[in-house]
């Protein structure tokens, strides 16, 4: 019985030792290799004495950042994977969150990472750790530590955006990573032939779906460099030099290809399945992949990190038409849906409810706060009889005749934006510490995939732009910024929205 | 010519108010302008010139500049 993740590594360096597993640019790790890594850096870790508690993985995206992650494992530890662009402001909230007492950080991130002033931890060079020899003791070691943890054990935190502006740390074990990789695979039909192109950000939780179906196979995965992401006929050329054959990307990065006619220039030759996640995939741009690509799988995936990665997969079996909805269909293997109407009775067909989710799949909630935990993962209302959690996702859908269900929309106001999950107010949050900002309000235009910023305040459009960049992840910035006289407001005094809706 | 920079310029401002555009030459290399940013400037610059801009014409010499994106904006707006 699979117990811990790093059961897949150690299985797969053992059959196929030789075998090329993550390549990014001129680097190339094979399954030994990266093996070797991730122990020499796990035994490092225990040597040093950290035990059962988060460690900081600042990094840029790089095999090594895997190997950060799965040495941290090693040693018995999570990891706390953060964005190496974002601003010191929300890694101090991380920090103080985690209460973690150390950094992995690499050559290119040591130094902003030795300038976090509030951290009182220790700042540890990827290299120096790696750098130490295995003896026969650190093995020993390192086989006692893994004996030891059992599978409900933390494996990483993943902070996302929280609407009191503090962000929230959704901690994962490893029973519900290792339900996930195995049904997501199973129901993707992955296994070594596989070669896929990582575009997620090893920072969230999306790069899960080709990574660990990587160790699981011994598959390979080709990382893809940010850049490219820019240049669309480079991003095809590049997934074509390396036979890619499976894309497991956000909508936004796939839509990049289709909307600039890309096709007419240069196809994926080799791609044979797309799982796309992350927002709803416009029909327009969904209908230019499936008509260049006429021979490839696409399925649809839905979920919220709460519930480890996605949680529903919608296998596109027909031609998309124009106006045409592409469902989220149906939970995975060992997944359960149930929609909750406002009244905690289930929705009936057709009728739209709150998706909550039951099963392995449902992490351990958020980190130190048991208060936003006790919210959102909650006891079944639909059973009385023993205790079963499940998580509340804040998003409605309904189901359809064929059992299928059809995303709604978000019950709050939190946001998809660039394939992002954000709260509209922990934007405003950060703009309100401003000083020089009398009151602010943020507005997403759903049409034009835009987050407007309005606000009163003596502060000038420039210097408050500039500011929020220091405060904010680049994808949480407002698009556009209009200084008003005064907040319209509603007859009951709060910020007129809809009235805000009107003026961009 | 000048009123497509002009269009450019206030299409590149909305986007980072707080970077000259008038001098910065090095906008990919530098970092400035993200992916994110490039999609929206290719919307916009196809809602409000009316020039679609093709993938292959989407390479990092044609964004590095406002004086750069001007050059291959008109260039295609004259094609039509």
């Amino acid at each position: 019985m699979i117990t811990n993740v790093l059961d897949y590594l150690y299985n797969t360096a053992l059959v196929k030792p030789d075998k090329k597993a993550f390549i990014m640019g001129e680097d190339e790790y094979t399954f030994k290799e990266f093996k070797n890594s991730v122990q020499r850096i796990g035994a490092s870790l225990a040597d040093k004495g950290y035990s059962k508690e988060p460690v900081i993985i600042y990094m840029d995206k790089h095999p090594r950042e895997l190997i950060a992650f799965f040495g941290t494992v090693a040693a018995g530890c999570f990891y706390v994977p953060i964005d190496s662009e974002m601003p010191s402001a929300r890694i101090d909230l991380i920090l103080e969150s985690s209460e973690s007492r150390v950094i992995i950080s690499d050559k290119e991130n040591l130094q902003k990472a030795q300038e976090l002033t509030n951290f009182k931890g220790e700042v540890l060079l990827f290299d120096d750790l790696d750098a130490n020899e295995l003896t026969a003791n650190d093995l020993d070691n390192l086989n006692t530590i893994k004996r030891n943890s059992i599978d409900t054990d933390p494996i990483y935190i993943v902070f996302t955006s929280g609407t009191t502006g503090v962000p929230k740390g959704i901690t994962a074990c490893h029973r519900s990573v290792i339900d996930y990789a195995e049904s997501f695979s199973e129901e993707l039909g992955l296994g070594e032939e596989s070669i896929f192109a990582n575009q997620a950000p090893l920072y969230f939780d999306a790069y899960i779906k080709d990574v660990y179906p990587t160790i699981m196979f011994g598959a390979t995965t080709y990382m893809v460099p940010k850049q490219l992401f820019m240049f669309p006929v480079k991003l095809v050329e590049f997934l074509n030099d390396h036979k890619v054959n499976t894309l497991c990307w956000a909508v936004s990065a796939l839509t990049i290809i289709s909307a600039f006619k890309t096709f007419n220039t240069i196809k994926p030759e080799y791609v044979k399945k797309i799982a796309f996640v992350g927002e709803v995939f416009p029909t327009k741009q969904f209908k230019i992949w499936q008509a260049a690509l006429p021979e490839c799988e696409f399925t649809n995936l839905y979920g919220p990190t709460e519930t480890t990665g996605v949680c529903c997969y919608y296998h596109v079996d027909k031609i998309i038409e124009d106006g045409d909805i592409i469902p989220i269909g149906r939970p995975f293997k060992n997944t359960g849906i149930i929609l909750l109407k406002d009244d905690n009775t289930e929705a009936s067909l057709n009728e739209e409810g709150e998706i909550c989710v039951r099963g392995t799949c449902v992490t351990l909630g958020y980190f130190n706060n048991p208060s936003k935990t006790s919210e959102n993962f909650i006891s079944n209302p639909l059973n009385k009889n023993y205790n079963e959690i499940i998580y509340r996702t804040g998003d409605l859908a309904r189901k359809g005749e064929d059992g299928n269900l059809i995303f709604v929309s978000r019950k709050d106001f939190q946001i998809k934006h660039m394939g992002q999950r954000i709260e509209l107010g922990e934007i405003e949050a950060n703009v309100d510490l401003v000083d020089g900002i009398d009151s602010c309000c943020c507005v997403y235009n759903q049409e034009k995939d835009k987050i407007v910023l309005f606000y009163v305040g003596s502060i000038e459009v420039k210097e408050l732009s500039a500011l929020l960049r220091t405060k904010l992840q680049p994808y949480m910035l407002p698009n556009s910024y209009k200084k008003l006289d005064s907040m319209p407001l509603t007859p009951n005094g709060k910020k007129d929205r809809n009235r805000l809706k009107t003026m961009w | 010519m000048d009123a497509i920079k002009d269009t450019l310029l206030n299409m590149l401002s909305d986007l980072h108010p707080d970077v000259d555009f008038e001098s910065e030459t090095n906008l990919i290399d530098n970092k400035i302008l993200d992916s994110f940013d490039i999609v929206s400037l290719i919307a916009d610059i196809n809602d409000e010139l009316d020039v679609a801009i093709t993938a292959d014409k989407i390479v990092p010499e044609n964004f590095n500049s406002l004086e750069a994106l001007t050059k291959l904006v008109f260039e295609l707006s004259d094609e039509d």
